[in-house]
C-alpha cells in the first residue's frame, strides 16, 4: 500500500500537479520537501517522548521507539535539507542560507540527533547507553524549539515563506498532492518503525539471551568447582 | 549545599593549579590556534578583522573540549564518581562546582585571547563592558552545556572521539550569539550585541538547567 501511495504521489507530483507562476517546476520538490520535514519533527518528537518515558519509567519498550524514530528522523532531516538545499539554488540563487534561522537550528538539529545515533552505538551497558542516549534526545528536543523560536522572537532573520498550507494560496492540485504526500509519507514512517522497532526489539532480545547463557555457564562453573572442592575436602 | 560547591570547584582548581595542565598547556593551545588561523587566513588583515569574534569563539570552543575532557577525567580515574556519591554530596552540587571550575579556567584562557587578537589581529575594541560580559555569560553557558556532555560520555570507551561530535552542535547557539555581541563589541558590524547578550543569557539559563536537572541521573546510572 506504501509502495502504491509512493508511486501515485511521484505521478501527481511531477506530472499532474501544474507548475507555479514564478518558480517554475522547482516547485514541485514542496512535495516532498515539506512532508519530510514535517516527519522530521514528528519523529524527533517520538524520540523526545520515549527518552522521557524511558527516564521516568524505564520501559525497553519507549526506549527501543526512541531509538528507532531517531534513525529515522534524522534520515528524514537530512532529505529535508537535500531537497531543501535543491530547491534554494533556483528560487533564492544559494543552495545555503547561514543568516536563515530555520536552515541553521535544522542543521544543528540533524547533527545532535546523529550525536544521539553516536552515542546509541558506542556500545556498553545496555540501561546505561539508553540514559546517556535519552539525555541527548532530551537535550536536543528542548533546545531547538526553543533556539529557533527565540532567534525569531529577537531577530527576524528568515528567507523562508510561510507556512503553505494555512495561507490557503496554493490551487486545489497542488494542496492535494501536498496533503497526499504529508498522508503518504506518514504511512511509510509507520511502516518504517514498525520494522526498525522489530530489529530493535530482537536486539534487545539477543543480547538478553547472550546475557542469560553467561550467566548460566558462569553458575555452572561455579557450582563445578563448589563440588570439585568439596569432593576433594572429603 | 554551597559549602559542597565551593568544595567541588576548589578541589578542581587546585588540581588544575597544582599540575599546572592549564597554564602550560592548554593556554599554549588557545595561543596557537589563534595564530594558526592567521596563517590559514595569509596574514589578510581586513579578512582577520572582520572574523576576530567566530575565530575567538572557536578557539574558546576547541579549548573548552580540552578542559572538559580534562575535567571529566579527574573523576573517571581511580572511581572518583562512585567516591562523590558515597560522599553524600548532591549531584547537583557536583555540576556547578565542577561547572564553575571549568568556567574559571575558561575565563583565564580567554582573557590570553583577548590579549592575542589585540595582538595578533588588530583588534579594536570599541565596548569593553560588552565584551567582558559577553565572556562571562557565554563562559558559563559554555561550561554548563560540557560539564553535562562530559558527565555523559564518562563512560564511553571512546569519550574523546563522542564528546566533541556532543558538544560543538549543542553550543553552536551559543557560538551564533557571543559571535554577534563580540561583532558589536569589536565595532566592525553594526548588530544589536546587547541582545544577542540577552539571548545568550537565556543560553545560559536552559543549559545550566539541564544540566543541574540531568547531572544526577548521569552520575548515579552510568
Amino acid at each position: 500500500m506504501v509502495l502504491a501511495g509512493l508511486v501515485a504521489l511521484v505521478l501527481l507530483a511531477f506530472f499532474a500537479a501544474p507548475p507555479d507562476d514564478e518558480q517554475g517546476d522547482a516547485v514541485r520538490l514542496i512535495f516532498i520537501h515539506v512532508p519530510s520535514a514535517i516527519l522530521t519533527y514528528v519523529a524527533f518528537f517520538t524520540t523526545a517522548a520515549g527518552s522521557a518515558m524511558w527516564l521516568w519509567k524505564r520501559s525497553s519498550w519507549w526506549d527501543i521507539t526512541a531509538h528507532a524514530a531517531a534513525e529515522i528522523g534524522v534520515m528524514f532531516c537530512a532529505l529535508t535539507l537535500f531537497t531543501g538545499s535543491i530547491w534554494g539554488r533556483p528560487t533564492w540563487n544559494t543552495y545555503w542560507d547561514w543568516g536563515d534561522v530555520r536552515l541553521v537550528t535544522t542543521l544543528i538539529l540533524f547533527l545532535l540527533m546523529v550525536g544521539y545515533l553516536v552515542v546509541r552505538s558506542s556500545g556498553g551497558d545496555d540501561p546505561a547507553v539508553s540514559t546517556r542516549a535519552a539525555i541527548v534526545g532530551l537535550l536536543a528536543a528542548i533546545n531547538i524549539p526553543i533556539v529557533n523560536r527565540s532567534v525569531e522572537w529577537w531577530f527576524d532573520r528568515t528567507l523562508h515563506q510561510k507556512a503553505s498550507l494555512t495561507d490557503g494560496k496554493l490551487e486545489d492540485l497542488t494542496l492535494f498532492t501536498l496533503v497526499f504526500g504529508l498522508v503518504v509519507g506518514l504511512l511509510f514512517f509507520v511502516w518504517a518503525m514498525i520494522h526498525r522497532f522489530r530489529v530493535g526489539w530482537l536486539e534487545h532480545q539477543a543480547r538478553a539471551e547472550d546475557l542469560d547463557e553467561a550467566l548460566e555457564a558462569r553458575r555452572s562453573e561455579a557450582a563445578a568447582a563448589g563440588s570439585s572442592a568439596s569432593g576433594g575436602e572429603a | 549545599m554551597l559549602a559542597d560547591i565551593a568544595a567541588v570547584a576548589g578541589k578542581d582548581l587546585r588540581i588544575e593549579w597544582r599540575s599546572r595542565v592549564t597554564a602550560s598547556q592548554v593556554i599554549p593551545f588557545a595561543a596557537l590556534v589563534l595564530v594558526l588561523f592567521g596563517f590559514a587566513l595569509d596574514a589578510n588583515r581586513p579578512v582577520l578583522e572582520r572574523a576576530t569574534p567566530g575565530l575567538f569563539w572557536m578557539t574558546v570552543l576547541f579549548v573548552t573540549n580540552l578542559a572538559v575532557q580534562r575535567s571529566t577525567s579527574i573523576e573517571t580515574s581511580d572511581g572518583a564518581r562512585r567516591a562523590l556519591l558515597l560522599a553524600g554530596i548532591e549531584p547537583v552540587a557536583v555540576f556547578v562546582g565542577k561547572a564553575l571550575a571549568v568556567a574559571v579556567e575558561l575565563l583565564a584562557v580567554e582573557i590570553v585571547l583577548v590579549g592575542g587578537v589585540l595582538v595578533f589581529y588588530g583588534a579594536e575594541i570599541d565596548d569593553w563592558g560588552l565584551l567582558v560580559l559577553t565572556c562571562v555569560v557565554a563562559t558559563m553557558a559554555v561550561a554548563a552545556a560540557g560539564t553535562l556532555l562530559g558527565a555523559l560520555v564518562a563512560g564511553i570507551r571512546a569519550r574523546e572521539t563522542v564528546l566533541p561530535i556532543l558538544l560543538l552542535p549543542v553550543l553552536a547557539p551559543v557560538l551564533i550569539s557571543a559571535t554577534r555581541a563580540f561583532d558589536d563589541a569589536l565595532g566592525s558590524v553594526a548588530v544589536q550585541g546587547w541582545a544577542w547578550l540577552g539571548l545568550l543569557a537565556g543560553f545560559g539559563v536552559l543549559n545550566s538547567g539541564l544540566g543541574a536537572l540531568a547531572y544526577g541521573v548521569l552520575l548515579e546510572e552510568t
